[in-house]
């Protein structure tokens, strides 16, 4: 039975360090049976102590052993359930890195009796056993399969809880003003101060607001994870391949001084800065009788439609060809930079003419590397990294953008039917659907808070 | 000594224990409703008055399947308010101050005249199963034994009833009858477990003490709205109700014998309701509150009590007096009945059914107070449907289960059954996610049909039904066909209503749409508007303007009844679905959900909990198990 967890759930284990880097390797082992496991493999130096006697939170040290071999000198923590990261009894084997001897003790470990996790398995434990909420062990998925620094800020901040505490803070919020509701509407002859349509408007104005920010937020997110699509694009021959080569360090597209040398799309994951880049080497575009090369224009074409960002290459030392005013015409000049290549050969080319296109010009002799640094500063420019603020609780996947979405439309229609005069008890309606849809960022299903929240705030009742 | 027996029997002859009796008579079961003294028949221990926010849409409902609350209170009112008129249809509720005396010696005489039901003064000390017979088995305190098929219990503040004045307190019901002690030993020897609840009321005071040149007149509506579609008309409002507050020196009073509240010494153990604190409550949890509001209701036409709402306490009678003596217009006031508190016995609702019958003890159900809610209403719509279930139960027939889309008695019993309760359950409209769908003004539409089907609804009052339904969508044709032409009275009348002019002939409907615009708005421009009733107009325009967020709640109504579709085994036993938390295993064993819709409704329960049992049933279903 596909996706169906475990209520005994059975022991796993598996190496928790990335795959062959830093100095130590940890291998974690999860479930009811964990402490008795590493009992089986590790014996700690004092000769006399067992890890099943010890309390959580300790440390031993110890060898790890495989049939009275001595594999490797290691550290045991024990944690205790719930007291730890799945909610499980956890033992983490920390023993000196290096992908052989990590492997050699996961491998002594599940021969020992345990089974390997899935990937995010420990993460899908700890949302089950309640120890994290959905939004963070989403966060954590993301963790593992962060492609940059950037991104790993983001996804860490998300973790401790920030997305959950911003999220909580615009339920508590909407609960507020939805309790006021509540009060006007189930305690209309209390002297309590009653909630008007210009307060409401204000206040969801606000939320409104701060839902627009972690939704701006999350599409800069998105590019930090998935990469920018770069495609080079330009006539044949004017360094496009070569410039890929140079941004990529490595001489993946083939070049040559014949003209419709790269026939096909050439792709390649770079970093710049901390941005990683999907960068697309295309066919130059021009009118060609190959069939082959004719596909490939073709392809190139369609590639530019679906880019982040564009990088149009010219050649600087010869004027505008008729090909090159037809790509200018077909670029989007917003997501577009010029790449001036060949300066070294002397501008011949009309700089007048081609700035009434973009101001987004770069001077480069790609050939022996120059004008890449300026390239770099563009593209950072572009991609808006300088705006961007990590710590910032940013959304992290589609799911939670598409909550955010939802609630944001409520609360739009929600301030629209106010203003057209619409009777406040149709409005509580709509905050509740908002509620509802953000609460499902973080899988929580409450009905009860709006009278929780009345009883707490008001003082009401006959 | 054992000399007769009957089908359906009633402990309790309270709002639920009426409506039980009432409604399982007139569905032709031999019934017999016992109370502790025939005098109490009807009570209204609290305030004197029926209805109000959300409970009004209750008594509305009662009425619509065909219960008895609505049209008493009709026939008993002395002054009728609807509530939060000008803040939109579904915050509507209707409120009627009722002679006391008067709607218990009613609802008195209408148990003594209802055919199959025997109304007989008895303290019911225990309750036993026959298994051989499948019968109940009740002994009264005279030792006369009944042998029942189905049982109802509605036994409200009765059960183990125990009342506090400061540091004195006795076993008593409310208004000083006795409690009944017995039948709870007898309950819990059975496996029910009990728990105890609070409440309180404030005292009676006499009128002629009162200085009402200080108080602020609270007067009725012009316009009486009754609360039964069988009620023709009400003529004018009887008395008025006055308002006053609260100062510093009651404030001060309260808090110097604070320790000699029986809540804050600590001996009282029930939980009390959040929604009705006692006046020591509120000066202690709002602090800041300068002053608290009451009103002065009058208990009848022939009695001088007056009622204090919003000053019910448990100090001891001499603080009372002092305490109210502080109060503008009451400074030499008499007190008749002293306030008091009373704790009882309640019992775990999540132990029911949503046909409130028992999941461990087939025919014996709860109703009312016992099952841990509060208030006239709440108690009458659950003994409507316990009576109502209890009678179909032993005809053989299909069980009558309201969901959260189709009422508020639905969206109360649900609460009560699924969530449980953990202080006196009082309903309110923003315990329903349906209330645009779930408003007073329709609340016949949506139930009529239902009390007809089973029987409870007379055909008089169907027909009524049918005629009101007719003219409605009549009304709603014609709209949609009719053509209001652009004049410059009408365009006048427009603007000044702050919308903008029309230009060209426009249909009644569009116009009517307009929140600014309303059907009297329209009147001089429309000539072939009918003579029918005004109550048909009022219900055309609201779903004419609240079309939008009607179809949305039908929506989301219909994805509920998805989700109710999908049926739970009743003796799964959740341990053994792999994935499931601890927390929701245990919640899930212990309430029994019949549908998934229930189960996601269960706090403790996760949507990912949800998901998992939902795998579990395609499971199932492929391997084609019965479910």
């Amino acid at each position: 039975m596909r996706g169906v967890f475990y209520k005994n759930m059975n022991t796993i284990a598996a190496i928790s360090t990335a795959n062959g880097i830093g100095g130590i390797g940890v291998i974690r082992i999860s479930g009811k049976s964990a402490v008795e496991i590493a009992d089986k493999v590790f014996i700690p130096f004092d000769g006399v102590s067992r890890l099943s006697s010890l309390k959580g939170y300790t440390a031993k040290y110890g060898k790890v052993i495989k049939d009275g071999k001595f594999i490797d000198e290691a550290i045991a923590l024990v944690f205790k359930a719930p007291h730890s990261y799945t909610g499980e009894d956890v033992v983490e084997i920390s023993c000196h890195g290096g992908l052989y001897v990590t492997r050699q003790v996961l491998r002594t470990v599940l021969d020992a009796g345990a089974s390997l996790a899935n990937p995010g398995e420990f993460t899908k434990r700890a949302f089950l056993n309640g120890k994290i909420d959905l939004s963070q062990a989403e966060a954590v998925m993301d963790i593992i399969s962060a492609k940059s620094e950037h991104a790993n800020v983001i996804a860490f901040s998300q973790k401790e809880g920030s997305v959950s505490k911003k999220v909580r803070q615009l339920k508590d919020e909407l609960l507020d003003i939805s309790a006021g509701l509540s009060v006007w509407a189930d305690y209309p002859e209390e002297d309590i101060p009653q909630i008007n349509e210009k307060v409401l408007n204000t206040h969801l104005k606000k939320i409104n607001e701060e839902i627009f920010k972690m939704i701006e937020n999350y599409d800069l997110c998105a590019v930090l994870k998935e990469g920018v699509k770069t495609v080079i694009i330009g006539r044949p021959n004017v360094g496009k391949s070569t410039l890929m080569n140079l941004i990529s360090g490595t001489d993946k597209s083939i070049v040559t001084e014949i003209a419709g040398t790269t026939r096909d799309i050439v792709e390649e994951t770079v970093m710049i800065g901390d941005i990683p880049i999907l960068l697309v080497d295309t066919a130059g575009i021009r009118v060609t009788e190959d069939i082959v090369e004719k596909i490939g224009v073709e392809k190139a074409k369609n590639c530019m439609k679906s880019a982040d960002i564009v990088l149009a290459v010219f050649d600087a030392s010869k004027s505008l060809t008729d090909e090159d005013e037809d790509l200018l015409n077909s670029c989007d000049i917003g997501k577009t930079v010029i790449v001036l290549n060949k300066v070294d050969l002397g501008i011949r080319l009309n700089m007048e003419e081609l700035s009434t296109f973009s101001d987004r010009i770069v001077e480069m002799s790609v050939i022996n590397g120059e004008g890449i640094e300026s390239l770099r500063k563009v593209l950072e420019e572009i991609i808006g990294l300088s705006k961007f603020e990590p710590y910032q609780a940013s959304i992290s996947n589609e799911r939670q953008l598409l909550a955010l979405k939802k609630a944001k439309a409520i609360i739009e229609e929600a301030i629209n039917d106010v203003n057209r005069g619409i009777t406040l008890d149709a409005i509580t309606v709509l905050l509740e659907d908002a509620v509802k849809a953000i609460m499902e960022l973080t899988g929580e299903n409450t009905s009860e808070e709006v009278i929780n929240k009345v009883f707490s705030k008001f003082c009401v009742g006959k | 000594m054992n000399y007769e027996d009957y089908e359906v029997a009633v402990i309790g002859g309270g709002h639920a224990g009426i409506e039980a009796a009432l409604a399982s008579a007139r569905l032709g079961c031999k019934t017999v409703i016992f109370a502790i003294n025939l005098d109490s028949v009807g009570n209204c221990p609290c305030n004197p008055s029926i209805g109000g926010t959300a409970k009004g849409h209750l008594v509305k409902e009662i009425d619509a399947i065909g219960g008895e609350m609505g049209k008493t209170a009709d026939e008993c009112f002395l002054q009728s308010r609807m509530l939060n008129l000008g803040k939109g249809p579904a915050v509507h509720s209707l409120r009627v101050q009722i002679d006391r005396n008067k709607y218990k010696e009613t609802m008195k005489h209408k148990l003594e005249l209802q055919k199959n039901l025997f109304l007989k003064q008895a303290e019911i000390i225990s309750i036993i199963k026959d298994d051989k017979n499948n019968k109940w088995v009740l002994k009264s305190m005279n030792n006369v034994v009944y042998k029942v098929d189905s049982t109802i219990i509605a036994t409200g503040t009765f059960l183990r009833g125990k009342v506090f004045v400061g540091d004195v307190s006795y076993e008593s019901g409310p208004d000083g009858v006795f409690p009944s002690i017995f039948l709870s030993d007898s309950l819990r020897n059975m496996g029910i477990k009990l728990k105890r609840f609070k409440t309180g009321t404030p005292a009676r005071v006499l009128k002629s003490s009162i200085d009402f040149s200080k108080l602020e007149v609270q007067l009725g509506d012009d316009k009486i709205v009754p609360f039964s579609y069988e009620t023709k008309e009400l003529k004018e409002n009887k008395v008025n109700c006055y308002i006053s507050w609260t100062n510093d020196k009651t404030k001060k009073v309260i808090l110097e014998n604070l320790h000699k509240a029986p809540m804050y010494s600590g001996k009282i153990e029930g939980i009390g309701p959040r929604y009705c604190p006692s006046i020591e409550d509120k000066i202690v949890r709002f602090p800041d509150k300068e002053r608290h509001q009451l009103f002065i209701e009058p208990c009848g036409i022939n009695t001088e009590e007056m009622y204090l709402q919003g000053m019910s306490t448990s100090l001891p009678e001499e603080v009372q007096v002092e305490m109210y003596r502080t109060i503008n217009g009451l400074e030499n006031v008499q007190i008749m009945r002293p306030a008091y508190a009373i704790e009882y016995d309640v019992v775990d609702t999540t132990e029911l059914y949503s046909t409130l019958e028992f999941k461990k003890f087939e025919k014996l159900y709860g109703a009312g107070q016992f099952n841990g809610s509060s208030g006239y209403e709440e108690a009458a719509a659950q003994g409507l449907i316990a009576g109502i279930n209890a009678a179909l139960k032993v005809k053989g027939e299909e069980p009558l289960i309201l969901d959260r889309g189709s009422s508020y008695i639905g969206t109360l019993i649900d609460d009560l059954v699924t969530k449980g309760v953990n202080d006196p359950y009082r309903m309110m409209t923003s315990r329903s996610e349906y209330r645009l769908v779930l408003r007073q003004d329709n609340a016949d539409e949506r139930l009529t049909p239902l009390g007809w089907k089973i029987g409870l609804i007379k055909e008089k009052t169907w027909n009524g039904f049918c005629f009101r339904r007719a003219l409605k969508e009549n009304e709603l044709e014609r709209i949609k066909s009719t053509i209001i032409f652009p004049s410059k009275e009408l365009n006048d009348m427009i603007v000044s209503r702050e919308t903008s002019p029309i230009t060209t002939p426009t249909k009644i409907i569009d116009l009517l749409k307009r929140p600014q615009l309303s059907y009297n708005d329209l009147a001089p421009f429309d000539s072939t508007r009918p003579k029918i009733d005004e109550s048909i107009f009022e219900k055309v325009e609201i779903e004419v303007k609240y079309e939008g967020y009607i179809n949305r709640q039908n929506r989301q109504i219909h994805e509920m009844r998805r989700l109710e579709s999908r049926i739970l085994p009743l003796d799964l036993d959740y341990s053994s679905i792999k994935g499931l938390r601890l927390e929701a295993i245990e919640k899930l064993n212990k309430i029994r959900p019949i549908n998934i819709g229930q189960a996601s409704r269960i706090s403790g329960v996760s949507p990912a909990d949800i998901s998992v049992i939902l795998i579990w049933l395609s499971s199932k279903s492929k391997e084609g198990k019965a479910l």
